[in-house]
């Protein structure tokens, strides 16, 4: 352990070039407006790749819509697929930017200040996505709406007893919520875009969007207590979400499935997950954007420790479930614990606990902590690691129920895998369209943090 | 009409500073103007008191109430099912869908408040036409002080801003 003292708060989150006001506004606008100061070329490939992507995604679509849920590797026992895997990752990875923003922000960590736009970003388009695939997994995606409450003529009603209601509310609720958060705490940035415009366009378009914003101490003063109110209660609804996906599981009778542990399991991996991609978006940011002043590597250092913390707890979670399979006794859950060790996941399985349970135990060296790349990386595999704990979490249960002779293996066809794929690219337009629109780092909250680091 | 002395300060410690002592040398402060929100500020120009964070309850519960009366209506009035004699009304089961609109009620009923209270959106405003105003969003820290009708009071107003510190000084009607 290192006896030396820490260097002054300041120095830790900038650089000097990003250490006052204007320079914080200069590095942030210059790519909106005037097109400056960022890898456009980068931009302009990715965006390309990103675009074919998403037809992609649009062809999927369609073919599944033409022709049924059939097209997925789905069989007569293992019922939920890909898609339902596919949603879980995507809603944990919605979960956390704004499970991050608002944590941070109650728990006064102000570091926070340069990620939590693009982690509030990466929420909305996240959840978005989540939200189609249980759609596309219906046999019948024409009739989704049935999940509403509505006046109708066979004067039926959603079972409100049903944890998939419950997802339904909780999704569309929580996808509102976020828009809402993410875009109140843009408005000061939007009013300093509208005045840093030289030409008429960007400046009606950002001036309309940031409602006549004066920065007056009125403004400010409300703005804040409804910021932090907005925060304390996300943190409930995104804690609840989670909870309710885990509840999908939890509340059948399946093997490895009704367990208690569900719903804080599903809390910690979707925040696990989340930070992985926080990390893997903040060194894209930084890099296209030149942010280097305002993104220094000890936000990937804390970033890190944070998501050690969560991998230990995801580790003791694993074990749990271990435990609760042999001491409950149950010869089914007993059975599947062996199955997911040497059954036909069972490379699946090992991989998984590598990915989020090993791999990352390299965090406890300061020397990876401190280096972009190994964070990066380590947090890539964090996020296979995790898209493989949410398949098995499918696979492993519903091959292997009550009844042997139900046994069988799933086998991804084509279409499996373009739609997950083809659904990243989905996010990366969506993620590089906003990078080009709205400001990537919160100006207000930047220029704050250096008035107060430097009046401590 | 009103007529404002604005002054400009180089930062945020300075002009809460000015902004709290104006009132006991006797002018009023009516607003301040800055990049990020700064601690204290609203207090010293004398604006307090939100009923963002009540509205935002009153809303909030009033949305969570309305999702539940519809569950109750819907599943123990008009659409009972006696499945294996379980209760019609099963709160633990119904209190999700309550909770997750009502947190989002909430939220709406605060930026409704958030709003009223900021007199937002309001594209237009007066101050908007004093010259630099478009630095506020960026690095300018503004104080608008109720200017004195009295020559003389005007006179010791400024005197007393440019010993505070400010660095330029507007008289501005609105």
């Amino acid at each position: 352990m290192s006896l030396q003292a820490e260097p002054p708060e300041i120095e830790r989150w900038t650089e000097p070039p990003g250490r006052s006001y204007l320079a914080i506004s200069e590095l942030v606008a210059a790519p909106l407006l005037e097109r400056r100061q960022w890898r456009w070329r980068a931009w302009w490939i990715a965006f390309g790749i990103a675009s074919g992507l998403t037809l992609i995604m649009a062809i999927c679509m369609s073919w599944l819509f033409a022709t049924g849920v059939g097209i997925f590797g789905n069989n007569t026992t293992i019922v939920w697929g890909l898609p339902i895997a596919d949603y879980v990752w995507w809603i944990g990875i919605g979960n956390a930017g704004t499970l991050i923003s608002s944590m941070l922000l109650l728990m006064r960590q102000r570091w926070r200040a340069s990620i939590n736009r693009f982690a509030e970003a990466m929420t909305l388009f996240a959840a978005t996505i989540a939200g189609l695939f249980p759609i596309m997994h219906l046999g019948r995606p024409e009739y989704f709406y049935w999940l509403l409450p509505y006046p109708n003529t066979m004067v039926v009603w959603p079972q409100w007893r049903s944890a998939l209601i419950w997802d339904f509310w909780a999704i569309s609720s929580y996808i509102l919520f976020s828009i809402l958060f993410w875009y109140v705490g843009l408005i000061p940035d939007l009013a300093t875009l509208r005045d840093r415009a030289k030409t008429a366009f960007p400046r009606y378009f950002y001036g309309a969007l940031a409602l006549g914003w004066r920065g007056s101490a009125r403004h400010w003063y409300f703005y804040e207590h409804y910021h932090l109110t907005m925060a304390c209660l996300a943190v409930p609804l995104v804690v609840s979400l989670h909870s309710v996906v885990g509840m999908d599981f939890a509340a059948s009778l399946m093997p490895g499935w009704q367990e208690s542990i569900f719903p804080p399991y599903f809390v910690v991996g979707a925040m696990y997950s989340g930070f992985a991609m926080v990390v893997l978006l903040t060194a894209l940011v930084r890099w296209g954007f030149n942010l280097q002043p305002l993104i220094t590597a000890e936000h990937f250092n804390v970033m890190a420790k944070i998501m050690l913390a969560a991998s230990i707890i995801m580790g003791l979670s694993y074990l749990t479930e271990w435990f609760a399979a042999w001491y409950h006794g149950e010869r089914a859950e007993r059975w599947l614990v062996g199955f997911e060790f040497t059954g036909g996941y069972a490379p699946v399985y090992w991989c998984m606990l590598l990915f989020n349970c090993i791999v990352p135990q390299l965090f406890w060296f300061v020397r990876i902590r401190c280096s972009i790349v190994a964070v990066v990386v380590i947090a890539i595999l964090i996020n296979v690691g995790m898209w493989l704990e949410r398949i098995e979490i499918v696979w492993n249960t519903l091959s292997h129920d009550f009844l042997p002779s139900m046994w069988r293996i799933f086998i991804p066809t084509f279409w499996d895998w373009a739609l997950l794929f083809s659904s990243l690219g989905f996010f990366g337009f969506l993620y590089l369209l906003l990078a080009r629109i709205f400001p990537m780092v919160s100006m207000h909250e930047t220029r704050r943090l250096i008035y107060e680091e430097s009046h401590q | 009409m009103t007529e404002v002395l604005l002054a400009e300060f180089p930062g945020a410690a300075a002009l809460l500073e000015t902004a709290r002592k104006a009132r006991p040398a006797g002018y009023r402060p009516l607003d301040a103007f800055t990049p990020f929100a700064v601690e204290g500020l609203a207090e010293a120009v004398g604006a307090g008191g939100s009923h963002v964070r009540v509205a935002m309850f009153i809303g909030g519960v009033a949305i969570a109430a309305m999702a539940y009366a519809t569950e109750y209506f819907s599943a123990v009035i008009d659409y009972p099912i006696n499945s294996g004699g379980r209760p019609l009304n099963a709160w633990p089961a119904f209190m999700l869908f309550p909770f997750a609109v009502g947190i989002f009620g909430a939220a709406v009923s605060g930026l409704i408040a958030l709003f009223m209270h900021s007199g937002l959106p309001g594209l237009h405003h007066a101050i908007f036409a004093v010259p630099g105003f478009e630095r506020v969003s960026q690095d300018a820290f503004l104080l608008a002080l109720d200017s004195p009708r009295d020559e003389a009071e005007l006179q010791r107003a400024r005197d007393w801003l440019r010993e505070a510190g400010a660095l330029a000084i507007w008289e501005i009607k609105t």
